[in-house]
């Protein structure tokens, strides 16, 4: 967090190198049926036991779209600050493939569900607005597995229609780490929103990611390249760095780049064409006869509107005004809906500023050890906001917490429970401290004279012998004071 | 009893009522007939034997509160019937046995009727002849050189030949009229969204609809109050309430305002055909209707509108025939593309790769604008056509078609001429209203004409009361000699 | 426009059918015929007509988000080209 600069460029031999980045994010809806059929969404399920007669478009079979799915994805469209269409098509894109049973996709081309919209990302040169083209709802392929057999392959269809929402991004990225940036507040806001899991290990969010470079300063885009069903942040970023290193070595080299589909290969860390999918990339859109246009009544999307829950950008002002963090603090504790709950229930009970520091520090530290989602949390937010208490009472020292706080991850106890039985609990009592303090100095008399004689920094050696002593639970603020008092007189 | 095959639904209802015969006699008396007419090649497959448990079982327990009491009845094989093959006609469906019934042939079942057998049809329904099926020709039992018109050839054929009492078909561009009109039968295609599409074949999913094809007006008020109704599984059904066609059947059709519009007077039409169409106007103005002419001016580009849209919906709709789940797959196939491919060409046959062809270029790349985004601005302007008339009027009056039935293979050379004959009946699907196609005479070789009455969105009632009032005053008997048995 | 051998060889292939080389010359000839025809609607001007969509003046219908259907794996199998228990299985696809 020190740069403040942006300065991602792709040096070549004749100049720096711009990357443009733009994303087509397609993010499982969550609902427990499918788009148009009433088969289950669940991940995992034996294959081929999640699929009704429509998923495997059998003769005669006709799609009924499921509501929660087209509520998810207006919910989803304004928390992204976007227009809402109440007027929207579906469309058959139409090729083959093993594992799409009806030759066809249904999804949306001209008039998408969801029109024009911004995410903010904040980056350490400031906060940068990425603009949304659109996003629209399409059904999800069925599975081919290749490496089963040598001379089959075989089909699952339980991923076949469930609904996934295609949001597609203006080509306002530019690096790397703004697609990470991009992708996790996308995230962020579906997760908060319920829209989708969010579980690139399941699927549930993967993107096809177009990129292109130009000279800094073009105002023109240049070719660009997709490369199609990238399902991690690690390889889009590592996918983005080869391309457009490709990319400027071809404009370098005098060549012409091909606007072209690849593929982006993990084992081997580069990006391939796919031309035998380019020969049939004529998908012949045109609206599904089987179903009629969407039309949105205006009260619905006002009553989704309403129920919305707050998102992280507001809640991130928020947390700023009302419980005084810094806008980096807040930043961090908005990032997960499951976080931000945790700490506002810390921060009811506990020192608002305090508990920042604590969550961000040991309690991150610990979740990120053992790989935990805060939701798994061995402590309890009400366990840590007494943990908190007792370091702001000045109950115990911040030292001591942290033994606590390791106490309280193994056992599950309470913090209470813990000083208590274990006589953790800070010396507070002058006149206790007073008389420690007095024995320490009748026992190191010449250190005292020599202190006394201008030896200052003998200080802390004082400090280090109440602390010695006391086991650690010495006060320390009130333990200076006496010292200073003492050593004076 | 005289035999109660050539009698209509209706009054085989009202004897198995007064119990002068049972349903199993009847079926038995259908499936002999069925047996002593395989020359007219209508079926492609039978299932005698369930339909004789059903009809047991009826004669057990008759229950006749329900419109179609103990009735055999055979569907086209477009319609996916529970355990029972469904090939639409095709090769690549060969070996195919949904696992599910069709909300249409359910609703007939739950009104009392079973099934007898599945009938042929045009392969996925594409054809105005019963020539593209895989299955073979189908015969019209009016002469035995002609075809039973399309796609619904099988059912118009085995309704005439009386191996079914009354019968469903589909309508996508005039499937269910035409055929009707060259067999000397009723046929009706509802409102767009009256019936439920679910568990049938789809051909363009736009335009199809299910109908019944009957002998008469009032059986064809039964059948259509048997199969429609609301459907939640068709995101395209219409939620209404359902209508008791038959029993609201009136005669009475004085002040009815009936257009006639004069685009439908093509040119080179015969002159039987004119005739015939001034010889219904006749009769509905005795009836006391009004005729009043109306102009639909864009006419004429529905037929051009229609082979846009109906082969584009048709090659999504086909896509999903890929040799992966079910049906016909390839043995050549050494990879995933070159079995679809193999699949497809082998499994299709020409009129439907014809079709795809011609579906896959109107949407492609560059092509969309010109084609298929036109067509569905011009599908506009006809549907506008009908809605400015409709606006004076209660119903229009047409000709079914520009000629009797014709030859088998006079016309499978050449594609458009072929196309041509659904020149009056495809304006109706591309605007989604009821028509009605009913006998009213025959030509000079004395093969059936019919006229088509056409109505406003959902107004099924009054076409069939002008059909009523109109067979009533027409005269027409359509006399088939049984010469294939 | 008319349409030409090649032409209608990359449409095949979009469509995933293969073309026997012998029937290429009546398929152009026919499919040209039939655009001909098709092609009448280029008389009419229709640059202030709104598309239409669906015949239908209703807005979608939609279902309740429930698990109603599924777990019929069987039934999905049965009519499969290649007996196997758990998958649809299809040649190899050659990328």
């Amino acid at each position: 967090m020190s740069k403040e600069k942006f300065d991602y460029f792709i040096k070549g031999e004749k100049g720096k190198y711009e990357v443009v980045i733009g994303l087509e994010v397609h993010a499982q809806v969550l609902s427990k049926s499918k788009l148009f059929s009433g088969s289950s969404t669940k991940f995992g399920a034996d294959p081929n036991n999640q699929v009704s007669l429509i998923d495997s478009a059998f003769p005669g079979m006709l799609p009924v779209i499921n509501e929660e799915c087209v509520k998810q994805a207006i919910r989803t469209g304004l928390g992204l600050n976007a227009k809402i269409n109440n007027y929207s098509v579906f469309d058959r894109k139409n090729y083959f493939y093993a594992d799409l049973p009806q030759g066809y996709q249904i999804s949306q081309y001209k008039n998408p569900i969801v029109g024009e919209g911004k995410v903010l990302l904040d980056m350490p040169y400031g906060s940068k607005e990425i603009g949304i083209e659109r996003l629209h709802l399409e059904q999800d392929a069925g599975k081919s597995i290749h490496d089963m057999d040598p001379s089959n392959t075989y089909v699952d269809l339980n991923r076949s229609g469930i609904a996934l929402m295609e949001i597609v991004s203006k080509p306002d990225l530019r690096s790397p780490d703004e697609v990470n940036a991009y992708i996790k507040k996308l995230r962020s806001i579906m997760r908060y929103l319920g829209t989708c899991d969010g579980n690139m290990q399941e699927g549930s969010l993967r993107a096809d990611v177009n990129v292109s470079v130009r000279k800094e300063g073009d105002t023109n885009f240049g070719t660009r390249c997709e490369i199609k069903n990238v399902n991690s942040i690690k390889f889009m970023q590592m996918a983005i760095e080869y391309e457009a290193a490709r990319q400027v070595e071809l404009i370098e080299n005098g060549e012409k780049i091909d606007q072209e589909t690849r593929l982006f290969d993990t084992k081997k860390n580069e990006t391939r064409s796919m031309r035998s999918k380019e020969d049939a990339h004529d998908y012949r859109y045109f609206p599904d006869p089987d179903l009629l246009p969407l039309k949105l009544e205006q009260k619905l999307i006002n009553d989704l509107k309403k129920s919305l829950p707050e998102l992280p950008d507001k809640k991130k002002e928020r947390f700023v005004k009302e419980y005084g963090l810094n806008a980096y603090e807040a930043n961090v504790l908005v990032s997960e809906k499951e976080i931000s709950d945790y700490y506002e229930e810390v921060a009811k009970l506990s020192d608002k500023k305090l508990a920042a520091t604590w969550m961000m520090g040991d309690l991150f530290a610990m979740l990120n050890d053992r790989g935990l989602d805060i939701s798994k949390s061995p402590i309890s937010a009400k366990h840590f906001a007494e943990l908190v208490q007792a370091i702001k009472s000045g109950e115990i020292s911040g030292r001591i917490a942290k033994e606590v706080f390791e106490i309280m991850v193994e056992s599950g106890d309470n913090p209470k429970k813990i000083i208590e039985s274990k006589g953790m609990k800070q010396q507070s009592d002058p006149k206790e401290l007073e008389k420690m303090i007095n024995e320490i100095l009748s026992k190191n008399k010449d250190k005292v004279d020599q202190y006394k004689a201008g030896k200052e920094k003998l200080f802390g050696f004082f400090v280090g012998q109440v602390m010695k002593l006391s086991g650690g639970k010495a006060n320390p603020q009130l333990t200076n004071e006496i010292l200073k008092k003492l050593l004076k007189g | 009893m005289a035999d109660i095959t050539n009698q209509s639904l209706n009054d085989i209802i009202e004897n198995l009522k007064k119990k002068k015969v049972s349903s199993t006699d009847l079926t038995k008396a259908y499936i002999k007939n069925i047996e002593s007419a395989k020359k007219l090649n209508a079926f492609v497959t039978t299932t005698f034997d369930q339909a004789l448990d059903k009809a047991k079982q009826f004669d057990k327990k008759p229950n006749f509160d329900q419109l179609l009491p103990g009735i055999p009845l055979a569907v086209k094989d477009l319609f996916c019937t529970e355990n029972i093959k469904t090939t639409a006609g095709s090769n690549i469906l060969n070996n195919f046995i949904p696992s599910y019934e069709s909300t249409v042939t359910k609703n007939l079942w739950d009104n009392g009727s079973f099934l007898l057998g599945k009938l042929n049809c045009d392969e996925f329904a594409m054809g105005s002849s019963n020539e593209t099926s895989h299955y073979g020709n189908v015969i019209n039992p009016v002469g035995d050189q002609l075809v039973p018109g399309g796609s619904s050839g099988g059912s118009s054929s085995a309704l005439a030949a009386d191996l079914t009492p009354a019968t469903i078909g589909t309508d996508t561009g005039g499937s269910i009229r035409q055929p009707a009109s060259f067999t000397g039968t009723v046929g009706l295609k509802p409102t767009y969204g009256l019936c439920s599409r679910w568990g049938i074949v789809a051909f363009a999913s736009s335009l199809d609809q299910a109908g019944p094809m009957t002998k008469t007006i009032k059986d064809c008020a039964i059948m259509l109050e048997s199969m429609s109704g609301f459907d939640e599984k068709d995101s395209t059904s219409i939620n209404k309430k359902k209508e008791q066609y038959s029993k609201n059947l009136k005669d009475n059709i004085k002040g009815l305002k009936i257009g006639i519009p004069k685009e439908y007077r093509v040119d080179n039409m015969p002159k039987e055909i004119d005739e015939l169409w001034e010889k219904g106007k006749k009769i509905l103005k005795d009836l006391g209707a009004q005729l009043i002419d109306i102009s639909l001016p864009h006419t004429k580009y529905a037929l051009p509108t229609y082979y846009i849209v109906a082969p584009a919906e048709a090659s999504s709709n086909l896509a999903r025939y890929d040799g992966v789940r079910y049906g016909y797959r390839s043995k050549q196939g050494k990879d995933l593309i070159e079995m679809y491919e193999k699949t497809r060409s082998e499994g299709f046959g020409d009129e439907v790769k014809r079709r795809i062809l011609i579906g896959t270029y109107v949407l492609s790349s560059g092509y969309y604008d010109a084609y298929y985004l036109k067509a569905q601005k011009v599908r506009q302007l006809i549907k506008k056509d009908f809605d400015d008339s409709f606006t004076k009027i209660d119903a229009i009056l047409t000709p079914s078609t520009p000629s009797s039935a014709f030859k088998i293979g006079e016309k499978t050379n050449d594609p458009v001429s072929m196309y041509l004959n659904d020149i009056f009946t495809v304006p109706v699907n591309l605007a989604g209203l009821p028509a009605l196609s009913l006998p009213a005479g025959v030509d000079k070789k004395g093969f059936p004409l019919g006229l088509q009455l056409i109505g406003k969105a959902l107004d099924e009632q009054k076409i069939l009361n002008i059909g009523y009032a109109f067979e009533k005053n027409c005269g027409f008997k359509n006399e088939i000699k049984k010469w294939w048995s | 426009m008319s349409l030409d051998k090649e032409k209608i060889k990359h449409v095949a292939k979009l469509a995933r059918i293969s073309v026997d080389e012998a029937k290429v010359e009546s398929l152009t000839k026919d499919l040209n015929s039939i655009f001909k025809f098709i092609e009448q609607l280029n008389e009419l001007n229709t640059d202030k007509v709104e598309p239409l969509t669906s015949i239908l003046n209703q807005s979608l219908r939609s279902r309740k988000d429930e698990i109603s259907d599924g777990k019929i794996r069987e039934k999905i199998l049965k009519n499969s080209p290649k007996e196997n228990e758990e998958f649809f299985v299809v040649p190899k696809v050659v990328e």
